[in-house]
């Protein structure tokens, strides 16, 4: 028996989908209207998912009152109310798609100490999501 | 292999207190689920079983016989009640979402007689939910 945990939280955030190594004119086509200049935003919503074993004195894979301090400090502080592509330094050099903030966010909680980061999902709207789990994770870092 | 999933909700009460801790332990561990008078939550528990389609009936069981079994193995134990003094299978474990959902599996696995239970998810509010399986194809 495998038992998991996951937690919502949200933040809202805007970005641009533009690359300074494709032409304005290649932009516009490849990234449609999210390549505006002036950005637009979304009300992400992100779960955080952890497993491990249960700690026997709390019956619990992660105590909240531990998770949440952790991504507040690590994802919600530094994403809530910010234009991704100026004040979160990693999308300085890559894309803000939200394949790259799910990417980010995992590589900021994955050292949680305290239970294993299982899987990210990023809701950019209702009707798109975006998945990432520890293995897929691993392997980037084997082909890096 | 086809997944099928049905979702019931209930409503029961609880709170967080390890007796192997001081007071003081239980209040810095476990904050205000703590509070010994209790709280409850609209737990909504999504059952999903998996398995392949009866040629005959088109269907991978019957909604009806998995309605029944949650409504006496998961409705009857926990709807309306205290989890800290009513469920005995929850006797001596702190009635987390993570313990219950995990007693949720071992009521239900042995009660699926067609297909397999494949997870059990038990949210205790729309931001806190708790998934079990079998875990590397081990039975529990």
């Amino acid at each position: 028996m495998k038992i998991s945990l996951t937690r919502r939280y949200r933040f809202a955030a805007s970005h641009r989908l533009h690359t300074a190594k494709l032409s304005e004119s290649e932009n516009r086509r490849v990234y449609g209207k999210c390549s505006n200049p002036y950005g637009h935003g979304h009300n992400y919503v992100i779960e955080v998912t952890v497993t491990g074993p249960l700690d026997p004195e709390t019956g619990m894979i992660a105590n909240l009152g531990e998770l949440d301090p952790f991504v507040q400090r690590e994802v919600i502080e530094p994403f809530d109310q910010k234009f991704l592509n100026e004040e979160v330094p990693e999308f300085r050099e890559q894309v803000a798609t939200t394949e790259n903030v799910c990417r980010e966010l995992f590589r900021r909680l994955k050292s949680f100490p305290l239970a294993k980061l299982e899987r990210i999902r990023v809701e950019e709207t209702s009707k798109n999501s975006f998945e990432m789990e520890a293995d897929v994770d691993t392997l980037d870092e084997v082909r890096a | 292999m086809i997944r099928i999933t049905r979702k019931i909700e209930f409503s029961a009460a609880h709170f967080y207190h390890n007796p192997n801790l001081s007071a003081e332990e239980n209040r810095r561990i476990f904050g205000k689920c703590n509070n010994p008078h209790g709280h409850g939550h609209n737990y909504v528990l999504e059952v999903t079983i998996a398995g392949q389609p009866d040629p005959t009936t088109g269907m991978v069981l019957d909604l009806k016989e998995l309605k029944d079994i949650l409504q006496t193995e998961v409705m009857e134990r926990m709807d309306h009640r205290h989890l800290n003094y009513e469920v005995p299978e929850l006797a001596g474990q702190i009635p987390t979402c993570e313990n219950i959902a995990a007693v949720i599996w071992k009521l239900l696995e042995p009660k699926i007689k067609s297909g397999k239970l494949d997870r059990v998810r038990l949210y205790e509010s729309p931001e806190l939910f708790v998934d079990v399986n079998a875990g590397n194809g081990a039975r529990a």
